[in-house]
């Protein structure tokens, strides 16, 4: 048994060294100034960084947006599914995990064959303004669809997760019998029920919104992904040191959510 | 997304409380007959899914349809018009560089799927027996970082650590023994960075669904640790693990930002070529080409998920039984 022990500690020690290798270079190189000191201006100089802040809040808004829009989509659909329809329940599986099933790449080849009928058969159409209106670089809806459909997969294995251990059948039909109306029985009976799922599809949402690139620079927008990507051509030190930030800050956020679900998951048990 | 979607296992297919009707639910106003609440109340559902349909019968199904036309019609700059029927985009993402990229992605793929299970397996066992809580915990949410968030910032942390004046590239002195990030095998490196993650996450609740009566028995009947995997835990483990293989097939596959933001297109990769394509950088007629690139791109992703759907309900069988 120590033995085993002993080639536990070792693969985790291993795993450990390949893993923190390139973090701690990163950071190294992020704050070496080459001259064998160590400077932090690509640390300090970062909010000043031309278009950093404006990236960063597209993407932000993105992540916002997408968040609400999912939500609102697939809580009422689950619902129903569970409540009134279980003859849907197949149905939103198979459009949930459709996405999975196509890379983001092939998908964008879509959007963007779709945005090409635009200007190719719609110019002298009405349609023709909403195709220039989904474009509009301030706030890409088209970005946030793709996002959308993108998010569904990880959102619904959550929602549906969480459902999963919350009896609604039952929960909607206690407040209903003690008269509560329709609206307030999910607002105040279901969903804080369901809060931990609702709050781990966020989460995962907006890590992959912020982390997302391959749509927005083949479809030529400019959210914090790309902007890492153009800046990281004229200031290295710069671009890995956002990277560092990033990657740890969804890191660190996740933890957080692990540990707080599984605190409230065990104080529901006992 | 960046990369490759988290895995979760699916789902078992009992059905604690949504299956059957449920009588009892409605207004108390109304005395009528279960079927009829049930008739009614499920005609009312029906609307709740209906704004998620609509959304994906555009959002999804337009794109789709865009895919589906523009790959077999010639592109509107072509010479003579657009919209007529051709195999030409579809023979032409088949021949040449863009025939050379796919294979070039098919490979990068296998190769890294399978250093990424078989490295990710004994470090997922590692971590799924490790006594520390917080170790699970650290190191499952860091591959939750890792697997899907990676992308750009992994790049630029790969430039830093291995690139031409990386750290360690330089500390090492790495570039005498002709060691370049820029290649094929750098590829590799970085991507199994995120790959072994998703790993991780795939296969941890297989490795948990294992019972320890198993493997007690088998050390009571006197096996060693090495049969003990040879003719238990392995073959249990088989449909997880192929369909992880598949899985970390399909991540690598489709990555994109990595390699875009790395070597750009230097190394001949089907998501590459599919970005330049619609970049513009084709030749004037063949606007449609990337469109029938991304169709290849999905027949591949439709049969790795072919594969992988019956095996992950095989082991959720096997595991949950």
């Amino acid at each position: 048994m120590n033995r085993l022990r002993l080639g536990r500690g070792l693969v985790l020690l291993l795993c450990g060294v390949y893993f923190f290798v390139p973090l701690g270079a990163s950071l190294y190189f992020s704050i070496d100034d080459h001259h064998g000191n160590v400077a932090f201006n690509a640390y300090t100089s970062l909010l000043s960084a031309p278009g950093f802040l404006d990236a960063l809040y597209l993407s932000l808004e993105l992540a916002a947006a997408t968040v609400v829009l999912l939500l609102v989509l697939l809580v009422p659909a689950l619902l129903a599914a569970r409540l009134g329809a279980p003859k849907l329940r197949p149905v939103i599986e198979v459009v949930c995990s459709m996405p999975l099933v196509v890379p983001v790449v092939a998908l964008t080849t879509g959007i963007v064959g779709v945005l090409r009928w635009g200007p190719d058969y719609l110019a002298n159409t009405p349609i023709f303004q909403t195709f220039v209106a989904i474009q509009n670089p301030n706030f890409p809806v088209v970005l946030l669809i793709a996002y959308v459909l993108m998010a569904l997969p990880f959102a619904y294995r959550a929602l549906d997760g969480g459902l999963r251990s919350v009896d609604v059948v039952t929960l909607v039909e206690a407040a209903r019998s003690c008269g509560a109306s329709w609206p307030r029985a999910v607002f105040s009976v279901v969903l804080p029920n369901l809060r931990s799922a609702l709050l781990s599809a966020s989460v995962l949402t907006v890590a992959l919104v912020l982390g997302e690139f391959t749509t927005a620079s083949i479809l030529g927008f400019q959210p914090f992904s790309v902007w890492i990507n153009a800046y990281g051509k004229t200031d290295g030190q710069m671009s890995v040191a956002v990277s560092i930030l990033s990657l740890l800050i969804v890191w660190v956020v996740l933890l957080l959510l692990s540990v707080l679900g599984g605190r409230t998951r065990k104080a529901a048990r006992s | 997304m960046t990369t490759a979607p988290t895995p979760v296992p699916t789902p078992a297919a009992v059905d604690t409380n949504g299956g059957g009707g449920t009588p009892g639910t409605a207004t108390p106003a109304t005395p009528a007959a279960p079927t009829a609440i049930r008739r009614r109340r499920g005609g009312r559902a029906w609307l709740g899914a209906l704004p998620l349909l609509v959304f994906f019968a555009i959002g999804f199904g337009l794109p789709a349809v865009a895919i589906a036309i523009g790959a077999f019609t010639t592109s509107s700059d072509a010479p003579g018009g657009g919209g007529h029927f051709t195999m030409a985009n579809l023979s032409d993402s088949l021949q040449g560089a863009y025939l050379t990229a796919l294979l070039g992605s098919v490979k990068l793929s296998a190769l890294t799927a399978l250093i990424g299970t078989a490295i990710g397996l004994p470090l997922a066992q590692a971590v799924a027996t490790s006594r520390f809580k917080f170790v699970r915990e650290t190191v499952l949410a860091g591959s939750g970082v890792l697997a899907n968030f990676g992308g750009v910032p992994l790049a630029f942390m790969f430039v830093a650590t291995l690139g031409n004046a990386g750290e360690v590239t330089t500390s090492l002195g790495l570039k005498d023994y002709g060691w370049s990030l820029y290649t094929f095998n750098g590829l590799a490196v970085v991507y199994l960075y995120f790959l072994i993650p998703l790993m991780i996450l795939t296969i941890t609740p297989a490795l948990e669904g294992l019972r320890v009566q198993w493997r007690e028995a088998a050390y009571n009947n006197g096996a060693t640790v090495f049969q003990y995997w040879r003719h238990v835990a392995l073959p249990v483990l088989l449909p997880s693990l192929l369909g992880g293989y598949v899985l970390l097939f399909g991540a690598s596959f489709a990555a994109y930002a990595t390699a875009e933001a790395m070597v750009g297109s230097s190394i001949p990769l089907i998501s590459m070529q599919i970005g330049d394509a619609l970049s513009g950088n084709v030749l004037v007629g063949q606007g449609n080409l990337a469109l029938a690139l991304g169709l290849d791109m999905i027949v591949v992703a439709c049969l790795v998920m072919a594969i992988y759907l019956p095996l992950q309900r095989r082991s959720a069988k096997w595991l949950s039984s």
